[in-house]
């Protein structure tokens, strides 16, 4: 993380965001892996996950947060996440039908339990994340460069 | 909610407009928690923050909205005789609804009675959207995919040779 | 039924909106008032007096949930409608630096 006085915002700003942006990373994860016990699932989830990248853009200026995730890679991971859902989606072929949920199912209120419930939500949340960062990323980094022209 | 929307069509400033709408959203996840659905409340609450930050980047450093010039009583008329069409059809779909509070459970009953067992997830919300209905959360995702690419091609420089 | 009333009334202020302003950028904040009206009047379908979130606890049965099927439901259409935003604010972004203006009577007469 830079400490140039002269991008981003206060010293205030800079030394919150330090702090809490790993806590905000881990509630997001959290949600999304606790998807089916509690209230949140895949969307809610990967919308907090992109919010702690936009939260490190607005405060550090645009060149650290794009040291952290280019346009590559959210490009991929965003496909990787949609391939992911198509997968388990397909999976369930072995089953006897289109999205069967296969796996095994075990008992209520565990963490292990619910069949591929755990992991659609997984790849939801990679999805909907990553592809939101992508679009901010296009909003802020093409800005700059026509004012530079 | 109603007052803070009237204050973000009517203000003379954007950027007031803007916190006005962010008003309106979190009434909305209020409305949403004693509505007892927290799914959406959780949803709504960090959707409306991103939707926020988007609104004013394109609202920061731009024109303030112009007066308002000629051919003003025929626009009046034409908004009121759609307004008016709307509350016509409005009313007469309202009356065929069942009262608030004691739901119809066409479909629902199934999905409340079975879930449990045949998914073994207790959240039933998430139960129905990734496996009762998991075709909707199929082109869910397609729909995101499909504005990623579009705002990326929207604003593209042509012609950037390093 | 005086709340299905007051949720018509936050749709009609939007279309009022959408149909009578001038900016660009009140016309697509006029549009997300009225998605966020839509999303309410299927959540205030479902409702059941005195009921429970559909979330199920050890020791209670599913007697007395709300309708879980419209929550599903709106739950895509929160993040279609912030996709749908993001991507009519880009277009309009690209009109501003085109025409100069966000307002909508300038901007059809302005050619080349």
């Amino acid at each position: 993380m830079s400490d140039n006085p002269k991008k981003g915002m206060s010293l205030i700003v800079k030394t919150v965001t330090r702090l809490t942006v790993g806590l905000i990373l881990l509630f997001g994860i959290y949600i999304v892996l606790h998807g089916h016990l509690s209230p949140g699932g895949g969307f809610a989830g990967g919308v907090i996950i992109a919010l702690c990248f936009v939260h490190l853009m607005l405060a550090f200026g645009k060149d650290v947060a794009v040291k952290k995730m280019s346009k590559n890679l959210a490009s991929n991971l965003e496909s990787i996440g949609a391939l992911m859902f198509l997968s388990i989606a397909l999976l369930g072929f072995f089953g006897g039908s289109f999205f069967l949920n296969i796996l095994s199912k075990g008992r209520p209120f565990k963490l292990f339990s619910a069949g591929t419930i755990p992991l659609s939500n997984i790849a939801i949340s990679l999805k909907v994340g990553v592809g939101l960062v992508a679009i901010f990323l296009a909003l802020v980094v093409l800005e700059n460069v026509k004012k530079e022209e | 909610m109603i007052f803070a929307a009237i204050v973000a069509i009517e203000a003379k400033d954007l950027l007031s407009s803007v916190i006005a709408v962010g008003a309106v959203g979190f009434a909305l996840c209020l409305a949403f928690l004693v509505l007892k659905a927290p799914d959406l409340a959780i949803t709504q609450l960090v959707v409306e923050i991103l939707c926020l930050i988007i609104l004013i980047r394109a609202t920061l450093k731009k024109d303030l909205p112009l007066v308002i010039e000629g051919r003003w009583f025929f626009n009046t008329i034409s908004t009121l005789v759609f307004i008016a069409v709307f509350l016509f059809f409005a009313y007469t779909a309202l009356k065929e609804m069942p009262a608030f509070g004691s739901p119809i459970l066409g479909v629902a009953r199934k999905y409340l009675e079975e879930g449990l067992t045949k998914t073994g997830s207790v959240n039933l919300v998430t139960a129905v959207i990734l496996d009762f209905r998991a075709y909707d959360t199929l082109g869910e995702a397609t729909i995101l995919f499909t504005s990623v690419i579009g705002i990326m091609v929207v604003l593209r420089r042509p012609g950037r040779k390093k | 039924m005086i709340l299905y009333l007051l949720c018509l009334l936050l749709f009609c202020i939007g279309l009022y909106g959408v149909l009578r302003k001038r900016n660009l950028v009140k016309i697509i904040i006029s549009l997300g008032i009225i998605e966020y009206a839509m999303n309410l009047f299927f959540i205030l379908l479902g409702y059941r007096f005195q009921g429970r979130a559909p979330i199920e606890a050890p020791g209670q049965g599913i007697v007395n949930m709300v309708d879980p099927f419209p929550q599903a439901l709106v739950l895509t259409s929160i993040v279609i409608g912030l996709a749908v935003t993001a991507l009519v604010i880009s277009i309009a972004i690209r009109i501003y630096e085109r025409y100069g203006t966000f307002d909508i009577t300038k901007i059809k007469r302005l050619k080349g």
